[in-house]
């Protein structure tokens, strides 16, 4: 529970300092620093994959690539473009209104207790979540895997070189 | 166009094959040639020497620091006759000659002596024009000594304290200033 | 796991961490020793005997150079990006399994960190990390040439992570598991054709060492670091122990790399006829199961340290051998070679585990008496 408690503190804590770091390579980093404790959570409810995957593709490949475009784009303080107090209120309202739906939303949900006579423990493993995307949600992986793998074809074939095309 | 020389090599661009497509027989081949060289280094004797132990023999016709010489009775011989400095192509020596007083026939070889005598060893080109030149055979350059570096720049102007051969002719004698002709013989067998 | 094997493991932990360590400085002065070699020289000689406490030498000569910060620097950050290269370079080794389970009386050591059933998505994680602590570090430095290099680290390392992973799931779809220590022992099942998967997986095999010298940003694949083009890369700006520790971070990462090939291609921490043998030192030299079983283990560190070491070698007679890409060549070879290669191999492994060329692996190390 403490640990619990620590993950969360830390989560919101980076969270925060997301929104409010004035660097946005800072920002970018706190953003890991989330990734990070979502995985310490997911590890602690005993799904070892999700975390990693987690890791891998949050963390690893999209944080690096944002990180990327950040620094070509070379932002800081100086640079920020002066906001219009209207742009600013404007912000606040929309932001405020999601917040409201998400708390309006999840109000009436009830946390499902669990049985701790029939619980599972090994559910988020590697192995049960293979056998549960593979029987039971099959089409939908397939469909996804097959979209990715173009996805890739396709980068290939964007990096291919043309006919008649020599750069050096 | 016509080549001037006709030395000039026509070069066809063949497409390559797919061994060399493949890239990877070039990498092994390359990887091979290293390997030959690291076992050559680990079993036969390397060329390098290891310097503070061991040192590479002088040529026989090096020539290296100066020394102003003494005679058989341990007087110098320079008479400050102005001939190396002449000689000199760089300008390196400077002396002030003077006159020998009575009693120092035994310091002094010739009644003129040189009172001081520098030469800068930064202008110097160690061509051994004043050796060749003097005619009291007082200017040798060592065969196996060189001018060591200095931190500044008035210390590479060496003045008499350092140019002139030491009195002991034991000392004379180790620092080997003129090779014999067996020495130099067995220098040059060395180096064969 | 009782408290006692929680102890014991807390303390292989820490001494894989201090191999880590040990293997990373002894490599600085193996590179250069192995330098001088390939290219007919001495090496470093003169502190101590052979010069084996050179290492020794060159740690007191970082931790004593100045600390220098470049002006505009954002100080943090370029304290956090070596830190960081270090943290993740040591953190992957922990799921490597050096060897078996070492057996006296009651109390059992696995020879290994941590073993979790997903390691190999562990060791992937952490690696796609590494490339943080150059970026940090490169765009901290306030250094045009040190952004550089950050950028092409960054864009590299995303590049052949795709065809590594590629290449680890032609390896995952034969082992059936995502765990090392199941991938090794499947690799020496006594008695049937299950040898090591570098029989079964020559092309992935191929690919992964190349993406591996390209994760750990060795020759030819250097290019972040690249001094001819950017003086030093993403650390021109460092100085003293953090340049110190972008330099140990590099020599980590290359030991795990090997660390993990030797695993995943190589057989981990079997050798061959180790059934044999313990059988000979049980039957007849009248040892008990235990002590046979220790003695092979043992052997079997000692194989996986061979192995490991022999990748290190490789790493650096490639480095001394091979000029640098170029870096249009080194995009054009990760995405328009490696990993269409990568995905054929994954097509290749499934045709032949269909058609049973490839025999299904069972989970034999379940009642196998190393278990």
């Amino acid at each position: 529970m403490s640990l619990f408690l620590f993950l969360s503190f830390v989560a919101l804590l980076s969270a925060l300092g997301v929104v409010l770091a004035k660097n946005p390579v800072h920002s970018v980093l706190f953003l890991i620093l989330t990734f990070f404790t979502l995985s310490a959570h997911y590890l602690t409810l005993n799904a070892q994959f999700l975390a990693a995957v987690n890791i891998i593709v949050y963390a690893g490949a999209i944080m690096v690539l944002f990180l990327f475009v950040i620094m070509f784009l070379n932002l800081n303080e100086d640079t920020e473009p002066h906001k219009p107090a209207l742009a600013k209120i404007a912000a606040a309202i929309a932001g405020g209104s999601l917040l409201l739906i998400m708390v309006a939303a999840l109000r009436g949900v009830q946390p499902v207790g669990y049985d701790a006579n029939t619980f599972n423990s090994q559910v988020g493993m590697v192995d049960q979540l293979g056998l549960v995307l593979f029987k039971q949600y099959s089409l939908p992986f397939e469909l996804a895997s097959i979209l990715l793998l173009a996805a890739m074809v396709g980068s290939v074939m964007l990096g291919k070189r043309e006919t008649g095309e020599r750069n050096f | 166009m016509e080549s001037l020389s006709n030395r000039a090599k026509k070069l066809e661009k063949k497409p390559m094959t797919l061994a060399e497509r493949a890239y990877l027989p070039a990498i092994f081949q390359g990887l091979s040639i290293t390997m030959q060289h690291f076992f050559r280094a680990a079993t036969k004797k390397q060329v390098t020497i290891r310097y503070p132990e061991e040192t590479r023999p002088f040529s026989p016709v090096f020539r290296g620091l100066h020394v102003l010489k003494r005679d058989e009775q341990g007087r110098e011989r320079c008479t400050a006759c102005g001939l190396c400095a002449v000689a000199c192509p760089a300008e390196a020596i400077t002396m002030v000659a003077g006159e020998r007083k009575k009693g120092e026939q035994n310091l002094y070889r010739e009644e003129k002596y040189a009172v001081s005598y520098e030469i800068n060893m930064l202008r110097c080109i160690f061509c051994g024009l004043c050796e060749e030149a003097c005619p009291k055979a007082a200017i040798y350059l060592q065969a196996d000594k060189m001018a060591p570096p200095r931190y500044e720049r008035d210390e590479f102007i060496y003045g008499k304290d350092r140019l002139v051969e030491p009195v002991s002719p034991d000392n004379r004698s180790k620092r080997g200033i003129q090779l014999t002709p067996e020495q130099a013989d067995k220098l040059r067998s060395q180096l064969a | 796991m009782t408290l006692e094997t929680l102890g014991w493991q807390g303390l292989v932990v820490l001494v894989v961490f201090g191999i880590s360590l040990l293997i990373a400085t002894y490599c600085t002065y193996a590179e250069r020793v192995i330098a001088a070699f390939l290219q007919d020289r001495v090496g470093p000689d003169r502190a101590g005997p052979f010069g084996i406490v050179q290492p020794l030498a060159d740690a007191v000569k970082l931790f004593t150079k100045e600390e220098f910060f470049p002006s505009g620097a954002n100080k943090a950050l370029f304290i956090f990006g070596p830190c960081l290269a270090m943290i993740t370079a040591l953190m992957s080794s922990a799921v490597i399994p050096f060897g078996n389970i070492l057996q006296f009386g009651e109390t059992a050591i696995r020879l290994q960190g941590i073993e979790i059933n997903v390691g190999m998505l562990y060791v992937f994680g952490i690696v796609s990390l590494g490339v943080y602590g150059i970026m940090i570090g490169g765009w901290a430095s306030n250094n045009k040439f040190s952004l550089l290099g950050a950028i092409r680290a960054a864009s590299q390392n995303i590049s052949y992570e795709l065809a590594m992973g590629l290449a680890l799931i032609a390896v995952l779809m034969m082992s059936g598991s995502l765990s090392l220590r199941d991938i090794t022992l499947q690799q020496s099942v006594p008695g049937e054709w299950h040898f090591w998967n570098i029989v079964k997986q020559p092309l992935g095999f191929i690919i992964f060492i190349v993406c591996a010298f390209a994760e750990t940003n060795r020759t030819p694949f250097d290019l972040p670091e690249c001094e001819t083009e950017l003086v030093g890369g993403y650390h021109t700006e460092y100085s003293s122990m953090k340049m110190g520790l972008y330099l140990f971070a590099e020599y980590v990462n290359v030991f795990v790399a090997s660390a993990v090939m030797s695993v995943i291609y190589f057989g981990g921490f079997n050798f061959p006829f180790q059934y044999e043998l313990r059988e000979w030192l049980h039957s007849a030299q009248g040892l008990s199961v235990d002590a046979a079983q220790n003695i092979i283990v043992i052997l079997g560190v000692v194989t996986i340290f061979a192995k490991i070491f022999a990748f290190i070698f490789f790493f650096m007679w490639v480095r001394w051998t091979l000029p640098r890409f170029r870096y249009d060549q080194l995009m054009r070879l990760g995405w328009t070679i490696l990993i269409p290669l990568a995905i054929f191999n994954i097509l290749l492994t499934g045709g032949l585990i269909t058609t049973g060329i490839i025999p299904e692996i069972k989970q034999w190390w379940v009642s196998s008496p190393l278990g």
